[in-house]
């Protein structure tokens, strides 16, 4: 992502970013989606059901948990962001309890 | 002839930025360059190039007749006055969508390719049938577009669509170019278009008034060799068909003025 003198000063001065820059943006979240043909609906679907099994092994942070598409050159990928808090350790506790 | 001869579909997806216009003014601007070119209305439900080019009164026969065979594709072939290495093969009536398969487009195409060095397509709007039909006889594609959200997003369904029909190479022609609104970051820039799209650029072409002026009379730009910023546009696209290396026009470069030169600052990259 390109970032501009123009950018920045409507940054410092708090002013909507440039339109040019929103539509490049919303082109891309589109984009992704349609390459990909996931609705916003089955995309939220499918990061729930991420959520589920990555959360059986780890302890994931479910409200930071992210799945989107990216795009670049044409090639769409599943990015998946799933901070973990800590792993599993099911003995461990066991023993502390 | 026939296996060396360029079959280019011009298409957008969306309508309206700026195909037929395209399609006329590249028509004339290569036979201008003294190759034999075809340009074949693939649009039967909106026709139009004929209007473009100002054919529209010397249509007897159409495409609809050749492939009915109750004419020879020469009678059906209206040939320009002012610039006799162009063609024109008009789309026959809307009815023939009922019938008309990839098939037929294909051997119209086959019979242009006999007589033509170079066929221009110009393709209707949408991604259904008429467009299927017009992908199946082409090689390869130039996608038009404007810096405009529903435009792009539309292209790129149509180059996903060419990718699969394994047409290429394909090549982006940005249209309806506003070097100010570029400057000022409230157009998507060439840059923005080009990398979203992934497509290399074939040229731009600058909004200009006289394209208005030009189909109101039902003369190509291209056709009287004006020198108005559109005019310059296309005959340099016509000319890298060609082969030729001409550098594409710099949008942020355009104008010389103090506030010119402050927008220019603005666009200055940081990271």
């Amino acid at each position: 992502m390109t970032l501009t003198l123009r950018d920045i000063l409507n940054k410092l001065l708090r002013r909507q970013q440039t339109s040019a820059t929103t539509a490049r943006e919303r082109l891309q979240l589109v984009l992704a989606h349609d390459r990909s043909d996931l609705s916003p609906e089955l995309l939220d679907q499918l990061r729930r059901e991420i959520l589920a099994v990555v959360a059986k092994y780890v302890d994931i942070d479910i409200e930071e948990g992210a799945v989107s598409l990216e795009t670049e050159d044409r090639m769409t990928a599943l990015v998946a962001n799933l901070p973990i808090k800590r792993p599993l350790e099911k003995k461990t506790d066991e023993k502390a309890s | 002839m026939s296996t060396n001869t360029r079959i280019i579909l011009i298409c957008s997806g969306k309508g309206g930025v700026g195909k037929t216009t395209l399609t006329a003014n590249l028509g004339i601007a290569l036979a201008r360059q003294g190759v034999q070119t075809a340009v074949l209305d693939a649009d039967f439900g909106l026709r139009n190039l004929d209007l473009l080019l100002g054919l529209e009164n010397r249509i007897i026969y159409t495409a609809q007749e050749v492939l009915e065979e109750s004419c020879r594709l020469e009678q059906a072939l209206v040939k320009h006055k002012q610039e006799p290495n162009l063609a024109l093969l008009p789309a026959g009536n809307p009815r023939m969508l009922e019938w008309l398969k990839p098939d037929d487009m294909q051997r119209i195409v086959a019979m242009l390719t006999k007589e033509f060095e170079y066929v221009l397509i110009d393709c209707p709007a949408g991604v259904e049938d008429g467009f299927k039909n017009a992908v199946s006889a082409a090689k390869e594609a130039i996608v038009v577009t404007n810096p405009e959200v529903s435009a792009v997003r539309d292209a790129d369904r149509v180059i996903g669509l060419l990718n699969t029909n394994q047409v290429k190479p394909i090549q982006l022609v940005l249209n309806r170019v506003r070097p100010k609104m570029m400057a000022s970051q409230e157009m998507l820039s060439v840059e923005d278009v080009t990398d979203i799209l992934a497509l290399p650029l074939l040229g731009l072409v600058l909004e200009d008034e006289q394209v208005i002026v030009s189909t109101n009379r039902g003369e190509p730009l291209t056709l009287s060799g004006s020198d108005s910023p559109a005019a310059r546009c296309y005959s340099n696209i016509a000319k890298r068909i060609q082969g030729e290396d001409i550098p594409l026009i710099d949008p942020s470069k355009e104008g010389t003025g103090i506030t010119d030169k402050l927008r220019r600052l603005m666009q200055t990259k940081i990271f």
